[in-house]
């Protein structure tokens, strides 16, 4: 593991106008691990991740990712860090005017020259990777269930075997086989290809089964980040709320 | 590692050994893939095997481009498929082996003459289907409509007032501008015309049929199409989209009561008025160039007009509610027959602007018999 965090977030601040999203947000993401973000709805997990990925300019504060302050990258720089990270909104934000193969083959094909032939290929490759059955491969995303859409959009986000992944709460919408499936596959190609996962999630299970560490944001900021058991020893009344309630209790005994 | 990313190849004891050397990852291996394609159609089904040792960094796509060599062997389980000690290959290439299967070709089309003739009738039929569904959708409406006459209370007015100032009011600047130029081109016409056989006067009659009769209402009813119409059918497609239509039905709003009658409403309403707005406007671009150019003054031309039939003034303004209450209907049709994508969206809103404008001179022409028959 290198010294320097893939992912580095000093002082953040956010705003919508005079509402206040984050204030004082630091967060370091290591290389090679799966960092999950917890925080009940509205505290601003989408807007910190779009805000990491650079679609929302912070109002303050510093983020870099791979070193480089993302907001003040040239367009070069830009393109060649999009190129090592594959995002998953929390919609799905597929192309709706695209099968789902030519979703993935729009990220293939903007980054990398390559044949028809090996892109239908890789494309497929993906397709079948995040779980969804050949025939999904034509079909429309309208044509698509919610769950299927989820799958698509990680096939996309996988597309160019990212260094970094971005999920916006990947697990929501699949059934619970889909869930523990997705949750294998995170670990498989996190072990292999040493990925780097930053996971937007509600799934109790999921963070217990493949996330290294989890941080917590509640009141504007990131109160706490660590491993699941340390996190289960805060003194935090919304941490000990989230990891000590009925479903936070039935999670933690099944996860060993 | 530092080794050169590239691929060798040779044969041993009747076997193919590849070897894939440096960093095989999605940016590098498409230099490869066709190479990779000519090794799998060469070589022995069963006797590929693959020489690990030499790889650098491997990703998903470089374990595919490698594993498809392997497709005729069976597995990457099968022994000796693999060489060499690369331990995050070994569970890349496990992982995507055998992940991509053939999709069924598409089949091909029939001769061109067939297609084209295919083509033709399907377009005849679905125009059809269209002029159908548009005639059912417009009982709908008016359905909706006098079940709101007895019930005046369950239209929604603000809506209607809404639609009243955007589709109406705001379309007088435009719809003033240009009926201006299309009364002073017909004056300047008329003018230079019937002057070559001394009958200059009658530009004033030229004028004022034309623009009250006709040029108005269909100069409103085009901008209307392409103004509101399309708005329509963005604006409810939209909603379509993002299920707002079903949410409305679930909770027992008819989206035709609240959707589609307020705006049927508003234009029917503020048509007849923008008419008249044009009609002034026409009147006058008209009386300005015949001043200019014919020194008509403008007190003898109102003289003349004032002695024209007030009915050509009536045949263009009962016209102006049924283009509105057609134009509104085909908008709002479309918009709720707006898919769940895109690009139907944007076919929509052009099928509904063609096909309204489409609508308004047919109507018009149908107008014209009628009036003819009626000698007015
Ligand atoms: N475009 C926007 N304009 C104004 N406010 C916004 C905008 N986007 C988000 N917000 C506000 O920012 C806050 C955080 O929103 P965010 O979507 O990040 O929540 P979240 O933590 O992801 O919640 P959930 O778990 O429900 O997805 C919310 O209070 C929301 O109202
Ligand atoms: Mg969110």
């Amino acid at each position: 593991m290198s010294a320097e965090p893939v992912i580095q977030v000093r002082g953040l601040e956010t705003r919508f106008g005079s509402h206040v999203i984050h204030q004082g947000v630091d967060l370091d993401v290591r290389r090679g691990e799966v960092l999950g973000l917890v925080g009940g709805s509205g505290t601003g997990k989408s807007v910190l991740l779009n805000t990491i990925i650079g679609l929302k300019r912070p109002d303050g504060g510093e983020i870099r990712v791979f070193g480089k302050p993302i907001h003040n990258a040239s367009r070069a720089e830009r393109h060649a860090i999009e190129q090592r990270w594959g995002v998953m909104f929390q919609g799905g934000a597929l192309f709706s005017s695209l099968t789902v193969r030519e979703n993935v083959q729009a990220v293939l094909r903007e980054h990398i020259a390559m044949s028809q032939a090996l892109m239908d290929e890789l494309a497929d490759l993906k397709i079948a990777l995040s779980g969804l059955p050949p025939s999904a491969r034509s079909k429309m995303p309208s044509e698509l269930s919610g769950g299927m859409r989820k799958r698509a959009g990680i096939a996309r986000a996988l597309a160019l075997d990212p260094e970094i992944l971005f999920l916006d709460e990947p697990t929501a919408g699949l059934d619970p086989i889909g869930a523990s499936e997705f949750d294998e596959l995170i670990l498989e190609l996190k072990e292999s290809l040493g990925l780097t996962v930053f996971m937007v999630t509600h799934d109790l299970d999921s963070l217990h089964a493949i996330c290294d560490r989890v941080a917590v944001l509640a009141d504007r900021k990131v109160v706490e980040v660590a491993p699941i058991p340390e996190l289960l020893r805060s003194t935090h009344p919304w941490i000990i709320e989230y990891f000590q309630g009925p479903r936070g209790r039935a999670a933690s005994a099944k996860g060993g | 590692m530092a080794v050169q990313t590239g691929l060798d190849v040779r044969v041993e004891a009747g076997r193919t050994i590849v070897t894939p050397r440096g960093d095989w990852t999605a940016t590098n291996v498409p230099a490869f893939d066709a190479q990779m394609r000519a090794i799998e159609k060469d070589a022995t089904p069963g006797r590929v095997a693959i020489d690990l040792s030499q790889l650098g960094r491997i990703d998903t796509s470089g374990a595919y481009v490698i594993s498809r060599v392997l497709s005729m062997d069976g597995a990457p389980q099968a022994p000796d498929a693999l060489i060499g000690d690369h331990h995050v290959a070994r569970q890349l290439i496990e992982l995507v082996y055998g992940k991509v299967t053939p999709t069924a070709p598409e089949p091909p089309p029939g001769p061109g003459v067939l297609v084209t003739l295919d083509r033709a009738g399907r377009a005849l039929h679905s125009a059809w289907i269209a002029l159908l569904t548009t005639l059912g959708f417009l009982g709908e409406t008016m359905a909706a409509g006098v079940r709101g006459l007895g019930r005046p209370d369950r239209i929604r007015w603000a809506p209607v007032f809404h639609v009243m100032e955007q589709a109406g009011l705001n379309a007088l600047p435009i719809v003033a501008t240009l009926s201006f130029f299309v009364g002073a081109v017909v004056a300047y016409i008329g003018a230079n015309i019937l002057s070559q056989f001394g009958a200059d006067v009658f530009a004033v009659e030229l004028v004022v049929i034309a623009v009250l009769r006709e040029f108005s209402v269909v100069i409103t009813a085009i901008l209307l199409a392409g103004r509101s119409d399309s708005a329509f059918t963005a604006q409810i497609g939209s909603m379509r989209m993002q299920q707002e239509i079903d949410a409305m039905r679930v909770i027992g709003l008819d989206p035709i009561e609240a959707l589609v009658l307020p705006r049927v409403l508003a234009c029917v309403v503020m048509t007849p008025l923008l008419v008249f707005g044009s009609m002034m406007m026409g009147i006058f671009g008209g009386m300005v160039v015949l001043w200019s150019s014919l020194d008509i003054s403008p007190g003898y031309f109102i003289v003349r007009m004032r002695d024209l039939p007030i009915q050509h003034f009536w045949v263009g303004m009962v016209k102006a509610p049924v283009f509105a209450l057609v134009i509104a209907v085909i908008g709002c049709r479309h918009g709720l027959e707006v898919g769940g994508d895109v690009e139907s969206l944007g076919n929509r809103v052009t099928a509904s602007v063609v096909q309204s404008i489409f609508a308004v001179i047919v109507i018009d022409a149908i107008f014209a018999m009628i009036y003819m028959e009626l000698n007015i």
